[in-house]
């Protein structure tokens, strides 16, 4: 059995996949980033192989490659791409009708228009600043003191929303505690976190233009409530699997199989 | 008064390659701090400073009056290449310029409250300032000058183009009115640089200065034109930046003449024999928008590593105040053509800024343009924020790539390079992708 492996350094999370020749999820790991990325990285793909039942001596993986912000950091890997090109190829292997990606992650937010072959057409992100992203969500969590797994099934029971005015995340906590002061509730609160980070993100998806089937990857994917909000914005359902968040890391293993098949680089083993 | 003012005689000794290729840079660089050096001695010598702008800076009129130059666009890009912008964006917020004011204008304010200290040499204060409403910070900079030094300050008031690319020309009302109400504004301005000067206005000394300035504009739009060849000749943003200090710096000087002689003769025995820039050529780009001066090299190596070459930008158009059109002054006719260049050129460089994609449109296909690069920058939003529209425009008008940075091109606190690594490297992944494409199509 042929394998190939993707690892998707994140700024919050770090995310291994690998994949065999019949493009099918053999092992997969997902840990926090923390301040080692090398370590990180090293980690979670060999969590990733383990996760598989995969002996890199016996087995082989044949071609490694590093996504995210710390790529460059995967030092036991055969090449980088870009998280951009990844979530797409991930998006349309996963869910073949999409042609927009909305990947949100902890500090960035990415709408990728992609064709049939998840090849990248445009793409823009949030600039500078961390609003409509996940550390926007994560500075709700800390400021309510819930979980990040609570927020979206907490945002969900919702039925008065408030309106969250400000784009800062710093500032966010301060408004999301004078809401509190006022005896708003926490799922009140909460979704009306999750609709004012959702519109920012329906923001870029505009600028590159909204063809459905939109599909939502990253971390923030897996908050049920955000899914929901989206998809409510958007006026149709999003597609969202249980794999969404390691779709940078499936699509970089993805472009690892096609090295691999492409035989443009020798097997390791 | 020397009465010879054709630019000097090219030497016919033939250079071999060494020589030429490279000689534009050389001798731009050489000729920028050697303009820095006469501009910071001035005073020594009696000689008064005139503030200007690449943009409606009226050289040839000024420099017909004695003054030396003052760029203080250029003096502020100096900060930050030298990686001190932010020395002088400090000093200037700590006297009360809020975040949000251009760069530029904070990193001057921080050299005039040094008494001039610069990283070129020591900037002499104004004795005059001549500015337009090209750009609408100009105005209020000026105003700065005004309060800190007493000095009079010209702004001209350049009517705009009403419709990009449809300039009314000549013979139409609306332009012989724009015309009549600029050629008064030159008036003005004359009367003034004779108060400031001390001296009398001399029709000889202006057409002297403007037949030096005719002769670089023509070379200028042939060295624009001269990278349709493949590989390009230079790279639009660094060697084009190299060349913009000249344009601007040397205007209606025989220097400037020479120089861009110099430049047309090494561009175009680059193109004669198919010398690009030193990096491969894989991607033909375009870019739009100021430079990314803080992190100027790395920015640059972000797309050369890639194979992506510049070989047009708006910058190229605007930041030599328009000149990029061509219009050549009347010799016979000094202050109406004066006046009428002031008004053709800053509409142009509006219409670069403002409207830069129908601009674009022309440039994409006989430039053979792969992909766009649009940089918006924190200091300018009035430019910077219809570039979101402006690309989508150009998307839906040519078959290109197109990247949107956000940065500034001064503020280095503003500039995350490792999320505008990561969007450069992913619009050459969809430029790669383009081209496998466009292989399994043919």
């Amino acid at each position: 059995m042929t394998y190939a492996a993707g690892v998707d350094v994140g700024s919050t999370q770090t995310k291994a996949v690998i994949i065999d020749e019949h493009l099918r999820i053999a092992g997969r790991a997902l840990i926090d980033t923390g301040s080692n990325v090398t370590l990180a990285a090293e980690r979670a793909y060999e969590l990733a192989l383990r996760d598989g039942d995969i002996d890199e001596e016996k087995d082989g993986v044949g071609y490694v490659i590093g996504t995210g912000y710390g790529r460059f950091r995967v030092t036991f890997g055969d090449a980088q791409t870009t998280e951009i090109s990844c979530h797409a190829r991930g998006a349309v292997q996963m869910f073949p009708g999409t042609r927009t990606v909305l990947d949100m992650g902890g500090q960035d937010t990415k709408a990728i228009k992609v064709n049939e072959r998840g090849e990248v057409l445009d793409f823009a992100m949030n600039d500078k600043c961390a609003a409509g992203t996940g550390r926007f969500l994560g500075a709700a969590a800390s400021a309510l003191e819930l979980p990040l797994d609570d927020l979206g099934p907490t945002a969900l029971r919702s039925v008065k929303p408030v309106r969250i005015s400000t784009t800062c995340t710093v500032f966010a906590e301060s408004e999301i505690l004078a809401w509190l002061a006022k005896g708003k509730r926490d799922e009140d609160v909460l979704l009306g976190v999750h609709q004012s980070v959702a519109s920012r993100a329906l923001g870029l998806l505009r600028r590159v233009g909204i063809e459905e089937e939109v599909t939502f990857t990253g971390g923030v994917a897996r908050n049920v409530g955000m899914v929901q909000v989206v998809s409510d914005m958007l006026g149709f359902p999003v597609n969202c699997g249980e794999d969404s968040h390691f779709m940078g890391a499936l699509g970089a293993s993805l472009f690892a199989m096609d090295r691999i098949v492409a035989q443009h680089a020798p097997a390791r083993v | 008064m020397d009465n010879d003012t054709s630019p000097t005689v090219a030497p016919q000794a033939t250079l071999d390659s060494s020589e030429l290729v490279g000689r534009g840079n050389r001798e731009g660089n050489r000729l920028f701090k050697e303009w820095y050096g006469r501009v910071s001695s001035g005073p020594e010598r009696g000689e008064k400073a005139a503030y200007v702008f690449v943009m409606g800076s009226a050289a040839e009129l000024l420099e017909s009056f004695g003054f030396n130059l003052v760029l203080p666009e250029i003096n502020g890009l100096q900060t930050a290449v030298r990686h001190v912008a932010e020395d002088y964006i400090d000093q200037a917020e700590g006297y009360g310029y809020a975040t949000d004011v251009c760069g530029y204008v904070k990193a001057d304010v921080g050299m005039q409250l040094r008494g001039g200290e610069h990283p070129m040499g020591r900037i002499p204060p104004p004795d005059l300032a001549l500015q337009t409403n090209v750009c609408n910070t100009y105005i209020k900079w000026g105003e700065i000058w005004e309060r800190l030094y007493h000095i009079p300050v010209v702004t001209l008031d350049i009517p705009g183009s009403r419709a990009a690319g449809r300039l009314p020309g000549r013979g139409h009302v609306d332009y012989e009115n724009d015309l009549a109400y600029v050629r008064g504004q030159v008036d003005e301005l004359v009367e003034v640089c004779e108060q400031v000067s001390g001296r009398r206005f001399d029709q000889d000394r202006l057409v002297q200065a403007m037949t030096y300035a005719n002769s670089m504009t023509r070379d200028w739009v042939r060295v624009l034109e001269l990278n349709k060849s493949r590989p390009a000749v230079f790279n639009a943003v660094t060697d084009g930046t190299v060349y913009l200090g000249a344009v601007n710096a040397l205007r209606g000087r025989v220097e400037g003449a020479d120089y861009f002689r110099d430049v047309v003769e090494e561009l175009e025995y680059k193109a004669a024999r198919g010398l690009g820039t030193p990096f491969e050529e894989r991607h033909r780009l375009a870019f739009v928008g100021v430079p990314c001066y803080p992190i100027y090299r790395k920015f640059s190596e972000m797309f050369t590593q890639h194979g992506g070459i510049f070989v047009g930008s708006s910058y190229t158009w605007f930041a030599s105040g328009g000149w990029s059109t061509g219009y050549e002054y009347d010799l016979a006719h000094p202050l109406d053509s004066l006046a009428e260049g002031l008004l053709v050129t800053g509409r142009v460089a509006m219409d670069t800024m403002f409207h830069v994609d129908r601009v674009l449109a022309d440039l994409t296909e006989p430039y053979g343009i792969d992909g766009i690069v649009f940089h918006a920058i924190k200091s300018c939003r009035t430019v910077s924020s219809g570039l979101a529209d402006s690309r989508r425009a150009v998307l839906e008008q040519a078959d290109v790539n197109a990247l949107l940075l956000d940065s500034d091109h001064m503020d280095p606190r503003v500039v995350a390079e490792a999320g505008m690594r990561n969007r450069v490297d992913a619009f050459f992944e969809g430029l790669e992708t383009r081209r496998l494409l466009a292989g399994a199509r043919s």
